[in-house]
């Protein structure tokens, strides 16, 4: 028993992760049709630019943190949207995959030509005690990485609720047309959702690479967890991500030490499988009218 | 198509059928297996190109196939009955993928399909008893057909060759009957397309189930290809370049998966200058392609006329 | 004579809205039936409701005497009901012909043995009509993407006519159309209802093309039906200046 709660506390924190990431992509999604495959490697990036800050330059981690902020704000969230993601919107959807798949294949590969394909560790920015609670041993990472992300989720779901600017942002994601008649400026609204996409990655790097470690290919099963998570969830329901996330973490924790290892990576998607046949919506969405 | 298309058609043809008695062993193999890719191409073409649905799996049907071919193969099973076998199970396979295509909108597809990619690749790593996990299954025999023996890699060459050309003309065929025009009714406006009678969710299945078949195909030529099959080669990876080879070439163009498949099996090879560095150009070319030239190579012309 | 269309008190409520609030007509073979009100008078959700687009929340439609209440659009299609779309809907990678013959091939036959039809399924013949009838000859060969918006918008309201449907329902045929196009669709659909028999129910904001077609006017407003009649004493009627000028 107490191994099963140990497990599915320790799933929970990596769920979190999950959840930080789907809920950017979630964001992209609702505010431009940006479905973007280079996720894993928006979180990849900002684990090797801190890991630069911190080793080359000498920072420390909250320093490197800040600095990697306003880099992935400039370069994953204003350059993605100007560079790549401006001139293909108007092409359809597949254009769009395509070129971000190019582009997770193209950074991932970079990073591996500049920083090897070595596994580089991470310092957390949580103590790495152990606290029992209850004859479970829980470490303070893992409670930390839970109140972090549920903290931002929730923080998240205020601004985009309670806001001026969240809900100019949720009317551009439910009717451009009407947004704009309304005096939304849309264009920025649009800008908004991928910086917050680009700093949401940036946390989720520092989150997750203590446990991951930082290697080239360390985006690719976390951006699709964060896919899943995120339509497992709901699509327009922020809580819906962190729902999914943590679903899928923990369930991957006990899949894969109760029936088999092999299939750990093939939770996420069952889950995902099984939503989009029986509840397309996700756990927490709401059904959207086909649009003729 | 005119006479002179016609011409060019048939020496380009001749040109593939005849090139390889000339090549040493390896480039044999490799005309060989652009072949094989390039029926899976075509298939991939139908699905995504014509029909307009998104799938990031085909890898997974081409590792069904080629499984099947190879286990089928082992117990002594003749290849006239496997390549129908591979074809048979990859078209329901491909049937039951088309279901959540049916329940979703197109980006989540990219989503299902990969999914299914990959549950496709752990079953393939993880079922031992079956596939022989990662170590594989090897020494799969090259077909015997009608008391020809195809063992020497240019007559497997040959076999490759005309089982490309008919699966060719049987698409070409599909393509030009009433079916080919309500595949680019769906892909084009699959509402305005149900309020004219097109019944949509019959087409998308039947998309995603022949495009599957194409590439069960390619698989059981791919194993006695190679003569050995372990899960790495149909991974997410292969699916993306023959999704690549489609859109490269033209997507919903029929000489797009030739073009595509030439690009991307050549792409590499130009690309070695870059040494190390030569999948991280190549994925920001794929970028720089969908931005200048999302229509891909056949569109060229079109875009310099204008 | 009975009714070709009838639709009995149907509701369609999004939440607390009630896009149509018990809304009742039928129409006729060989009848123009103008659907007119002002924006949001829940003239677009009463033709998804019938066409199946979306379920209506209460109410029947009946056709030819049968039930087709909440049918999606595939089976009303293939009953005899052609529609057109308040926006463009057309094959824009096909050609103007293909569009038609699309339009068209799916009506008889099998799926199996349009596998083995001819390509143009038998119905090229077919498509030279109706492209004479629509004088889109010109343009038949080009991709209908390609074509200006009155064209595209011809092909559009062209590929309803295809399969000789029963009845035809079109969403604001003249949004967006020059004046000299509206003239020639006036024309075109009068001589489709004289010399074809053609039945028609027509979503307008356009009153002078309303006039000139209908045979008869019913007047939406806050998705209920205000008036109802011939289409002069529908213009001249006060409740309906008032939905319209908000007096």
């Amino acid at each position: 028993m107490t191994d099963f709660l140990q497990l599915v506390i320790a799933g929970t924190a990596t769920g979190g992760c999950y959840a930080l990431a789907a809920l950017g992509f979630t964001l992209l999604w609702q505010a431009s049709g940006t479905i973007n495959f280079a996720l894993g490697e928006m979180v990849m990036l900002p684990a090797f630019m801190m890991l630069f800050f911190m080793s080359v330059l000498g920072l420390p981690l909250p320093l490197a943190f800040l600095a990697t902020l306003a880099l992935s704000l400039l370069v994953m969230g204003y350059g993605f949207k100007r560079v790549v993601v401006d001139p293909l919107i108007r092409h359809d959807v597949i254009t769009l995959v395509i070129a971000t798949l190019g582009l997770s294949i193209g950074v991932r590969q970079a990073v591996k030509g500049v920083a090897s394909a070595q596994v580089f560790t991470f310092p957390s920015v949580f103590s790495d005690t152990l606290l029992t609670i209850g004859g479970v041993r829980v470490s303070a990472g893992d409670i930390g990485t839970v109140v972090v992300a549920c903290t931002i989720v929730l923080a998240l779901q205020a601004f985009l609720n309670r806001t001026v600017t969240g809900r100019a942002m949720q009317a551009v994601a439910q009717n451009r047309d009407a947004a704009t008649v309304l005096g939304i400026k849309v264009e920025r609204m649009v800008l908004y959702a991928f910086l917050i996409n680009a700093a949401l990655a940036a946390v989720s790097a520092l989150l997750i690479t203590p446990v991951y470690l930082a290697k080239f290919d360390m985006g690719d099963t976390l951006g699709l967890k964060a896919f899943y998570a995120a339509i497992i969830g709901g699509f327009n329901n922020s809580r819906g991500a962190l729902l999914g996330g943590v679903l899928v973490g923990v369930l991957e924790n006990l899949v894969g030490t109760y029936i088999s290892p092999g299939y750990k990576e093939g939770v996420a998607l069952v889950l995902f499988m099984v939503v989009i046949v029986f509840r397309p919506q996700g756990l927490l969405g709401t059904v959207e009218e086909r649009k003729v | 198509m005119s006479p002179l298309r016609w011409i060019i058609l048939l020496a380009g043809l001749a040109f593939v059928a005849l090139a390889p008695t000339q090549m040493k062993n390896y480039g044999v193999y490799l005309t060989t297996l652009w072949c094989v890719y390039l029926i899976a191409g075509m298939g991939l073409n139908l699905t995504v190109g014509y029909a307009g649905q998104i799938s990031l799996g085909q890898a997974a049907f081409l590792g069904i196939g080629a499984y099947t071919a190879a286990i089928m193969s082992k117990a002594g099973v003749p290849y006239l009955a496997i390549f129908p076998a591979a074809a048979a199970l990859c078209f329901v396979v491909g049937l039951l993928l088309g279901f959540p295509a049916l329940r979703v909108q197109h980006h989540y597809l990219a989503f299902a399909t990969l999914g299914f990619n990959m549950l496709v690749f752990l079953v393939l790593r993880n079922e031992e008893w079956l596939t022989g996990g990662t170590f594989g299954i090897n020494n799969i025999p090259r077909p015997t057909l009608f008391g020809w023996r195809f063992n020497r890699p240019l007559d497997f060459y040959h076999l490759t060759f005309a089982v490309l050309v008919l699966t060719g003309v049987l698409m070409a065929f599909l393509l030009r009957s009433p079916w080919g025009r309500a595949f680019a009714a769906l892909r084009d406006n699959p509402i305005r397309a149900e309020s004219v009678g097109i019944n949509t969710t019959f087409y998308t299945l039947m998309a995603f189930a022949i495009g599957a078949a194409y590439a069960g195909i390619a698989g059981a030529l791919f194993a006695p290809l190679v003569q050995f099959v372990e899960p790495a080669p149909f991974g997410f990876a292969t699916s993306l370049s023959m999704l690549l080879m489609v859109i490269a070439g033209g997507s919903g163009r029929f000489f797009g998966p030739a073009l595509g498949s030439v690009v991307v099996v050549l792409l590499p090879e130009w690309l070695r200058f870059a040494a190390d560095w030569y999948l991280a150009v190549f994925g920001f070319l794929i970028v720089a392609m969908m931005i200048w030239l999302p229509g891909g190579l056949l569109s060229l012309p079109e875009r310099v006329r204008r | 004579m009975t009714a070709l269309l009838e639709v009995r008190d149907v509701h369609k409520a999004y939440g607390a809205i009630r896009a149509v609030d018990g809304v009742s007509f039928s129409v006729t073979a060989g009848e123009i039936l103008g659907v007119i009100g002002p924006n949001g008078s829940g003239k677009t959700t009463l033709f998804n409701s019938i066409l199946g687009q979306v379920k209506p929340s209460a109410g029947q439609v009946y056709f030819e005497g049968a039930d087709v209440t909440g049918m999606g659009a595939l089976p009303l299609s293939r009953r005899g009901i052609g529609r057109t779309f308040q926006s463009l809907q057309v094959f824009g990678r096909l050609s103007v012909r293909d569009n038609l013959i699309a339009a068209g091939q799916e009506f008889s036959g099998s799926a199996a043995g349009r596998l083995f039809a001819r390509p143009d399924a038998g119905l090229g013949g077919r498509a030279e009509e109706i492209i004479a009838l629509f004088r889109i000859g010109h343009v038949a060969h080009l991709p209908a993407g390609s074509l200006s918006y009155g064209q595209q918008k011809l092909v559009d309201i062209a590929m309803a006519f295809m399969a000789s449907p029963r009845l035809v329902l079109l969403d604001e045929p003249c949004a967006g159309v020059n004046p000299a196009l509206i003239d020639e669709l006036t024309e075109l659909l009068l001589r489709l209802n004289r010399e074809h028999g053609g039945t028609f129910v027509v979503i307008e904001h356009n009153m002078d093309f309303v006039m000139r077609l209908c045979t008869r006017v019913i007047c939406m407003a806050q998705g209920k039906v205000l008036a109802e009649g011939p289409p002069e004493a529908v213009q001249s009627n006060r409740a309906v200046l008032e939905a319209y000028l908000g007096v």
